[in-house]
């Protein structure tokens, strides 16, 4: 009789996505699309100098697009709907109950995009055309790439879960990752500045997707990565922060 | 179910911009009977349950459940049940499921999920989305929800809303049976006639402020025999 913890929490959170059928259905769908359009991309591949593995991930594009969207309505559905007042009144700590959807969201996009990518990769390998080079998880940098690849997907979606924590607003939030991620790297004029590395989406498919360093990125994947997770940690504290101090309807 | 479950409200105060939805309002609601919180459409009423359950802040005063505000309960569900006017849930989630979810948060097993949708009438509904219910099931799923960790204290948020005649009897003999095992409870409504039917004790508010704190007896001589004429001379609204 101590009182609820993260544990029950997060148990509540993870009953919360498993019983939404829209959200398996649209995750589902990402990932088909990612695995889809990466299984394309390896197909189109055609220079034998080029870098098949990170046309096999081109896929998160989409990807990116479906995780970015479910972290959003992992809150703010909640918000449109009242539902924030019964989450909040079995859980009034409402920073614990941001960080149980970060682990079990975050969790769920993990296993999702690292299964999409696997996939994108063993179909698109499986395709290749034969004048290029057939990559195989066990060569130099292929396996991090495709691993980083489904880490992003993670991050991403924890992205919208952060900036739906902090709009609440379903429309306004998406319209947020969409702009995030698609238009300010042109707004940005990345591949001329040096400011691309920053950027999320340019990161993707310049650093994280790469085996063959891309110009303009070299420092290392790793790094990048990091950068990358710094958005959904910056987001998701000033998220908690609002939560705590502002009404809930 | 002791007397350490009396909600009480201190000075409460909240703005909304430059207009005061509560205005220093200050009453108990005891144990073991029922207590009709009455006021026109923006009384404050929803604002005050509101603060109650910690959803939103007060700009001064308290509003307290058992001595502590809601924030500090340690398995708040257990304490304080309360259906609030509006959703509370999710249209695409089956009543079981939403209720699990609450469970999950509140340590309680899933078997009693069963219990209490059977208390409320629901089972046969249990398994189909939300968003499906008739009006009259929300308010039996959101009540079930209240019901569901067997807190001591109930906060129920004009509970006969979108009811059939028929639920209307079931739902005020629940509140009543509630009230008569002891349990606090505040049921808000700007119905005067059905409030009599149900309630012990009458809080009535007008404004955010609190015009009266009686018994349905006491109202009504107050209105010359008239519930109606009494709360409507109360509220400005004769």
């Amino acid at each position: 009789m101590d009182g609820y913890g993260f544990r029950d929490v997060a148990r509540m959170e993870w009953i919360k996505l498993r019983s939404l059928p829209s959200v398996r259905w649209t995750l589902l769908l990402g990932m088909v699309a990612t695995a889809a359009l990466g299984v394309v991309a390896g197909y189109n591949t055609r220079d034998a100098a080029g870098d098949p593995t990170s046309n096999m991930l081109a896929g998160v594009v989409l990807g990116q697009v479906i995780t970015g969207v479910l972290g959003v309505l992992a809150i703010t559905g909640e918000f449109g709907s009242g539902m924030i007042g019964a989450t909040f009144g079995a859980v009034p700590r409402r920073g614990l109950v941001l960080a149980a959807k970060a682990a079990v969201w975050g969790a769920t996009f993990l296993v999702a995009g690292e299964a999409a990518v696997l996939a994108a990769f063993l179909a698109g390998t499986a395709l290749l055309r034969s004048g290029v080079p057939h990559p195989s998880l066990a060569s130099a940098g292929v396996a991090r790439a495709v691993l980083m690849t489904g880490a992003y997907l993670a991050l991403v979606g924890l992205m919208g879960l952060g900036i739906g924590a902090v709009l609440r607003h379903g429309g306004a939030s998406i319209a947020v990752v969409i702009g995030g991620l698609f238009v300010l790297p042109l707004i940005v004029g990345a591949a001329q500045h040096g400011y691309g590395r920053l950027l999320p989406e340019l990161i993707a498919g310049n650093s994280l997707a790469a085996v063959k360093p891309v110009p303009g990125f070299a420092w290392s994947p790793w790094l990048e990565l990091g950068i990358v997770a710094l958005y959904p940690a910056v987001l998701l504290t000033a998220g908690g922060w609002l939560l705590a101090r502002r009404d809930a309807g | 179910m002791t007397k350490g479950n009396t909600v009480s409200i201190r000075g409460l105060t909240k703005r909304y911009g430059g207009t005061a939805a509560v205005d220093d309002l200050t009453f108990d609601v005891q144990p073991g009977a029922v207590t009709g919180f009455l006021g026109p459409n923006g009384s404050g009423k929803s604002t005050t349950m509101k603060i109650l359950l910690g959803l939103a802040r007060a700009d001064a005063g308290s509003a307290l459940i058992g001595g502590v505000p809601y924030r500090s309960l340690r398995w708040p569900l257990r304490t304080v049940g309360a259906a609030l006017d509006g959703a509370g849930f999710q249209a695409g989630r089956s009543g079981t499921s939403h209720l699990r979810a609450l469970a999950a948060a509140s340590g309680i097993p899933a078997r009693r999920v069963d219990e209490v949708l059977a208390e409320v009438g629901l089972s046969q509904a249990a398994g189909q989305r939300a968003g499906s219910y008739s009006l009259g099931m929300r308010q039996r799923l959101a009540l079930a929800a209240a019901l569901l960790a067997g807190p001591a204290v109930l906060l129920l948020d004009e509970p006969l809303n979108g009811l059939d005649p028929a639920g209307v009897r079931w739902m005020r003999s629940l509140i009543k049976e509630q009230a008569a095992q002891g349990r606090t409870v505040l049921v808000s409504s700007h119905l005067i006639s059905e409030m009599a039917l149900t309630a012990d004790r009458l809080i009535v508010i007008d404004r955010g402020r609190l015009v009266a704190d009686t018994t349905v007896d006491g109202l009504a001589a107050r209105g010359g025999g008239s519930l109606e004429d009494a709360f409507l001379n109360l509220t400005g609204g004769a």
